[in-house]
């Protein structure tokens, strides 16, 4: 651990840290713009010199290792004067359209040209101009603004892993570009522009649109996977302008997925703003009070055993509390929250989670992906799988279907019978320190799901993979809500039907009523002759299929507690109220449980968080992990020979939100034409 | 330097002659397993070889999938070098030295010729067989000003002379690269000025 001086204060860093890193940790600002902690060291932007006494120049300080006595200087006159010349150097091309540039309030160019550089211009002749690049729907250029600090071509290798940006030509006439300009492929693409220091790369459906400082900044969490990624929401008045990414280092460090940014044009449109019912075949918009009459007259007299409730992939834990509630008050035991008809067990809370965590994928050294394409269901978790593959020593096996996973992996076959044998790559498990199962739905959403996840598990245990201080058990959700509800225990009851039940019931006429809350991703055409309550955002399928709409709060427009994949409970907060008539679900569920007769004993949110948290204690700790208390073996079951798919067909457009969405239209649409050019070659 | 650009009329593919091919993987076995785009320059050098002296986008494409390199990846190196052409050039394809030592010994006079016998520096004559560009100096200074055409150097021009060359040229005679004046090399042109009794003192040493 060697020790130098910063500006006369001693400190003490880690072996091979940088200067800038003991500057920072001295308390002394340095100014960068090519430096970024979670990328590769580039050293060409030359902003963070600083005097390192005995070297007769200026030295770069986040390329330079520390070294034991070193005496650094950050305040001197040589830095002052060397830092106004490279931000002289850099404003030569850079262009003076801050007023109409989207980055204008949060650009670290302008920010640190105010903090560091001189207040006037030397430079007469005609400024560098450059070709704008087309880099997708998403990713906005201008080009003439870049100043090559090569940040984005960085992220797109190292954290991506779409190594697609590139920079062409060189000195003054380098440029950033993609080959022949196609459209960025990666789930992260939009990252670049976080990292952009300047307004080179700025989102495209935000732009020109809001100011930052106009923005109202609500920090929350994202719905779109159930990753659980740490989000701020900003909003200008009753609208959310945009969603960027918040850092949290368990979980999705300070990256989001375009799906996670971008889909919050979904929000605007394809709104269920006021209850809705089913009038001699057509949908007529009502009240409140005519919804819940309309849904009390035709719920009296008919047993609970016909009365089914179906929660979706958005709902949040306090509808999904209310909707079991309410559900199990009228004497239904026809409640699911695994709308994909995923054989988990809710009363198995070691089986159901991703316990290895997000963080601790770090750690594995052999990951086996069962029947899962993590780039797609969660493309954060990808990042992570790929930064640990990057640190080298890691074998990845995949039983499932063939992707690009960006980085390489043994493919091991494509159903559950290669799970009785996995080759030589069960001697990598064995052999691994830590090694790691990642069961996807794909794997599970089948009718030998429940076989699938025993064998997984008893494979976990015969490999070494669950013992104490490591636990490599793990499933990936894709639905935001999905834990949250198999905590709550939103699964069917003693002699109750799951979702497949259900939709038969529904088609024979045994099931008479459907809630559906938010559940858009079931055949609607097998609900027969239900009477479908849909309750719900968005008109999709569901609200299609309803005679009676409820509508509800999206989950920006709401405070409402989520649990990711790993367990971890975390707290949304409302960034806007939801538009119309609409209200948030929990409150939907207790109005309407009034009526019914059946009123649900809590008054506002805090009575129903307490609620929770009696049933589930867990949800009292936000974002601290619990993890599973034991492991227990699962029934052992016969496994089919069908292959196992990917649930996530399409990226882009997985959930009623998203589907809502022009951006996310145009981005799967892209992609698809991409796709199929590929093909014809 | 300017931006420099692919070609807007490319070829629909490239591929490797089998000789190139072979000549290639012995390039590629020079490089450590997993470092195989170490081969990257050589492999499109011979490309623009095979390709009539310039290297077309598909040959990008081709080289880049040889070593399993990203495209852009293997874009940024034919884009950073200016010894690799994106455009056709002529037959013939001149590198006019332009550097100062070449400039002072006339270089000016020998890109007027370019101008008058092969027409606008970058494009390719009416009857291709010429293209010409100034590029930074050649590293001939001695025998400023010069030209490189293809693989060779011609040296010690001056206008009728580079003339004289490029005439030759064009009708398909030989030439012979090299000096163009009375000299062999690079020694005096006017004979020798110092060291004119070396062979009279010999064996007797420490005399300077």
């Amino acid at each position: 651990m060697p020790k130098l001086t910063v500006d006369g204060i001693e400190v003490e860093v880690e072996n091979g840290a940088t200067v800038l890193q003991a500057c920072e940790e001295a308390g002394a600002e340095i100014p960068r713009f090519c430096y970024h902690e979670r990328l590769s060291i580039a050293g060409n932007c030359r902003m963070c010199l600083v005097e390192v006494e005995k070297s007769p120049k200026p030295i770069a300080s986040c390329a330079m290792p520390v070294a034991e006595g070193m005496v650094v200087r950050t305040k001197t006159e040589q830095v002052k004067r060397a830092r106004e010349g490279v931000m002289e150097f850099l404003l030569i091309n850079h262009p003076l359209d801050c007023p109409i540039c989207d980055q204008g309030g949060e650009c670290d160019l302008q920010d640190q040209s105010m903090a560091y550089g001189v207040d006037g211009s030397r430079f007469h002749e005609n400024k560098r101009a450059v070709e704008e690049k087309y880099m997708g729907p998403l990713v906005k250029t201008v080009m003439t603004r870049c100043i090559h600090c090569t940040r984005c071509i960085r992220f797109s290798t190292e954290v991506a892993g779409v190594p697609e940006l590139g920079a062409i030509g060189r000195g003054e006439d380098m440029e950033i570009t993609t080959y022949l300009e196609h459209a960025l492929t990666s789930e992260l693409s939009a990252n670049v522009v976080d990292l952009c220091p300047v307004g080179a790369l700025t989102f495209r459906p935000f732009a020109y649109t809001a100011r930052p400082w106009e923005l109202r900044k609500t920090e929350s969490i994202d719905v779109m996977d159930a990753v659980g990624s740490n989000i701020r929401v900003d909003a200008r008045g009753p609208e959310v302008m945009r969603i960027l990414p918040r850092n949290n280092d368990d979980v999705n460090e300070e990256w989001i997925s375009d799906k996670t940014r971008f889909v919050w044009d979904g929000l605007k449109t394809q709104r269920l703003d006021t209850p809705y019912v089913r009038e001699n075949g057509r949908l007529r918009a009502a009240s409140w009070d005519e919804a819940f009459a309309a849904i009390a007259a035709r719920l009296k007299g008919v047993d609970g055993s016909r009365v089914a409730a179906i929660a979706g992939d958005l709902a949040c834990a306090e509808s999904m509390k209310a909707l079991k509630d309410l559900y199990t008050a009228l004497g239904s035991p026809n409640i699911d929250c695994r709308q994909d008809g995923a054989k988990l067990d809710a009363s198995n809370r070691g089986a159901y989670l991703f316990n290895t965590t997000i963080a601790g994928i770090e750690e594995a050294d052999a990951i086996l992906l069962i029947g899962t394409d993590p780039r797609k269901e969660a493309a954060i978790v990808n990042a992570r799988i790929l930064k640990r593959s990057r640190m080298g020593g890691l074998k990845v096996g995949v039983v499932g279907p063939r992707h690009d996973l960006t980085y390489d992996y043994d493919y091991l076959g494509a159903g559950p019978q290669s799970l009785k044998d996995l080759g030589s790559f069960g001697d990598v498990l064995k052999n691994a320190a830590n090694p790691m199962i990642v069961v996807g739905q794909g794997a599970l959403a089948r009718a030998d799901g429940a076989a699938v996840l025993a064998a997984a598990l008893s494979l976990a245990k015969s490999v070494g993979a669950i013992r104490e201080g490591w636990n490599g058990f793990n499933v990936l959700h894709t639905a935001a809500s999905r834990v949250a509800g198999l905590d709550l225990g939103l699964v069917p009851g003693e002699g109750g039907r799951d979702v497949a039940g259900i939709l038969d019931g529904a088609s024979k006429g045994e099931i008479e009523i459907v809630h559906l809350l938010g559940a858009d991703e079931i055949d609607m055409s097998r609900l027969g002759s239900a009477f479908v309550i849909y309750q719900g955002t968005h008109g999709d399928a569901g609200a299609h299929r309803a005679d009676v709409i409820l509508p509800g709060a999206a989950y920006t427009e709401k405070n409402a507690l989520w649990v990711n994949t790993e367990g971890r409970v975390q707290a949304g907060n409302r960034a806007v109220f939801p538009p119309g008539a609409a209200r948030e679900d929990w409150a939907i569920l207790r109005a309407l449980s009034a009526v019914l007769g059946k009123t649900l004993p809590y008054n506002d949110l805090a009575a129903i968080r307490t609620a929770i948290e009696a049933e589930a204690p867990h949800f009292a700790l936000l974002d601290i992990l619990v993890p599973a208390a034991d492991m227990p073996d699962l029934k052992a079951g016969e496994l089919d020979a069908a292959p196992f798919e990917t649930p996530v067909k399409d990226f882009y457009l997985t959930n009623p939100i998203a589907r809502a969405s022009a951006v996310m239209a145009e981005c799967s649409a892209g992609r698809a034409a991409a796709t199929r050019i590929r093909a014809a070659e | 330097m300017s931006v420099r650009r692919l070609d807007p009329n490319q070829p629909a593919s490239f591929a490797f002659t089998a000789e190139n091919v072979e000549w290639a993987k012995q390039q590629i076995a020079k490089y450590p397993e997993g470092k195989q785009a170490s081969a990257v320059i050589p492999l499109l050098w011979r490309a623009q070889e095979q390709h009539d002296g310039w290297l077309p986008e598909p040959a990008i494409r081709y080289v880049a999938d040889m070593l399993g390199m990203e495209y852009i990846r293997a874009i940024e190196v034919a884009t950073f070098y200016t010894m690799f052409n994106l455009s056709p050039v002529g037959e013939h394809y001149v590198q006019l030295c332009g550097t100062t030592p070449c400039w002072l010994r006339g270089a000016d006079e020998l890109k007027e010729v370019c101008r008058k016998h092969i027409g606008p520096e970058g494009t390719v004559s009416a009857d291709g067989k010429f293209s010409w560009l100034e590029v930074e100096c050649l590293g001939a200074c001695v025998n400023a000003p010069m030209v490189q055409i293809n693989a060779d150097f011609f040296e010690d021009l001056d206008a009728a002379s580079f003339e004289r060359v490029l005439a030759d040229l064009r009708s398909g005679k030989e030439v012979k690269p090299g000096p163009q004046n009375e000299r062999h090399a690079s020694e005096p042109a006017g004979g020798l000025t110092s060291l004119t009794n070396v062979g009279q003192e010999t064996g007797t040493g420490g005399g300077n």
